[in-house]
């Protein structure tokens, strides 16, 4: 069973209905149990950095999610909250990884929104994938490039693309919205098996 | 590199999909959901789906028909017609939309772009502006093009920005459906006046039309419906033409 974490962000539906298209039996839900209990945990998130982690602290989900051994994938605003820090709201997160979120300068049109290329890709959320194929991003916030950058974007500046640390990732854009590309790579996600 | 969008939009009228030409004549072109697979397995980089008589009777029946898209498809998409308030765009995310697009209710009632981008987000608000070049100026057109607005097509894009709107869609009602090109000059003032996308709507007729647009004007994406619906431009055929003229666009 994968979990889908619901809170008070949008675009829950579309991870829902992209890992049903795969085959998957998933839920959404907030239950502590419910999480903990499943095989792969889906963090998606479309939304406001604070009022985000206000409500995952309020319901003590905070807590739940950095406990977490399985697999977890963190979508758009879901691997924002997996940093350490995000300039939106000036809202300490869930510190699972080094970077900290800033907002784009404004050198370009903010927010990113549109198809753009992955280069330096690393590991097995790749399998399958090309560097210079396009996702779907729309944000205005990045997570900045570190030792846990597994896939890079450039928009205005290099960006974490994709994000690793032992069974917590994260990917900045909507695989669930990027065709063909985005399913093979939600699809790896789901066949991950932790040694 | 981030890529120009080319996006289908489907009108759709009692649970079909049909095309106005200058807005009056509808011709039947087939099931919504059926028509957004095609265009999704065609190399579509998002899609709009403009409810043209959107009534609160038929909401109900526009809802449904999100949700199957959402079902059926990968990529985003907006949805647009007859959204008057919050709780309109709630409903119609929730049934899986990525944006939603406000046209004549936010010339009437500015500040609802604020509310919806303040709820759901910038991203997701995308305000479509009807124009018509007349007593030589750009103005802006509500109620599918029957009603002047009394203010400048440049001037409300810039408003509607100030306001929280994530994206514009311009469409000139003096190209639409006279597949003679997008309007290049109205396109080009008002994406080189915004800091955020234009996708330019109107007068799509041959692949060279969308590549002046790009060219020529800084818009996000070109929006376009009857050349895609009828196979006049096959979207893989477009695509491949634009990449040959070194214009970014998807091809994976």
């Amino acid at each position: 069973m994968i979990a889908i974490i619901q809170y008070n962000a949008g675009n829950i539906k579309s991870v829902e209905n992209a890992v049903k298209r795969l085959g998957f039996d998933c839920l959404v839900t907030d239950d502590m149990d419910q999480i903990r209990a499943a095989d792969k945990v889906i963090f998606p998130g479309v939304g406001e950095a604070s009022s985000a982690m206000a409500y995952l602290r309020q319901h003590q989900l905070d807590g739940v999610i950095r406990s977490l051994t399985q697999p977890v994938l963190g979508i758009c605003l879901g691997q924002q909250l997996l940093c350490e820090h995000s300039e939106e709201g000036n809202t300490d997160c869930l510190g699972i990884f080094k970077a900290k979120v800033k907002k784009f300068p404004p050198h370009d049109l903010v927010p990113h929104i549109g198809w753009n290329s992955l280069t330096d890709l690393k590991g097995d959320l790749w399998k399958g994938i090309n560097s210079e194929d396009d996702v779907y991003f729309v944000h205005s916030y990045y997570s900045e490039i570190c030792s846990e950058t597994i896939g890079t974007c450039q928009y205005i500046l290099p960006f974490s693309a994709a994000m690793h640390r032992d069974n917590f990732y994260a990917t900045q854009f909507h695989p669930e919205k990027s065709a063909g590309v985005g399913s093979v790579i939600l699809k790896n996600f789901l066949e991950i098996h932790l040694i | 590199m981030l890529k120009k969008r080319i996006i289908p939009c489907l009108d759709i009228k009692d649970g079909r999909t049909v095309k106005g030409v200058n807005f009056i004549d509808i011709r039947d072109a087939g099931d919504p959901v059926e028509l957004a697979k095609r265009y999704v397995a065609e190399g579509a980089d998002e899609l709009v789906f403009l409810d043209i008589t959107a009534t609160i009777e038929q909401r109900k029946t526009l809802i449904g028909l999100v949700e199957k898209v959402a079902q059926e498809i990968n990529i985003p998409f907006t949805v647009g017609g007859g959204i008057h308030a919050v709780g309109d765009v709630a409903a119609i995310l929730k049934a899986g939309a990525d944006k939603v697009s406000v046209n004549s209710s936010a010339v009437r009632r500015p500040a609802l772009i604020a509310e919806i981008a303040r709820e759901f987000g910038s991203q997701c608000v995308v305000v479509a502006i009807d124009t018509k070049f007349e007593n030589n100026e750009w103005s802006v057109f509500t109620n599918g093009g029957r009603v002047a607005a009394n203010r400048l097509a440049l001037d409300w894009a810039l408003e509607a920005e100030q306001l929280g709107a994530g994206e514009i869609l311009l469409t000139s009602m003096n190209n639409d459906g006279a597949k003679q090109g997008f309007a290049l000059d109205i396109t080009r003032l008002v994406s080189m006046s915004v800091n955020i996308p234009v996708i330019a709507s109107g007068g799509a007729g041959t692949k060279e039309h969308f590549k002046a647009v790009f060219e020529q004007t800084k818009a996000s994406g070109a929006l376009a419906a009857s050349v895609f619906h009828f196979g006049e431009i096959p979207i893989p055929e477009l695509k491949s033409y634009l990449l040959s003229q070194l214009i970014p666009i998807r091809c994976n």
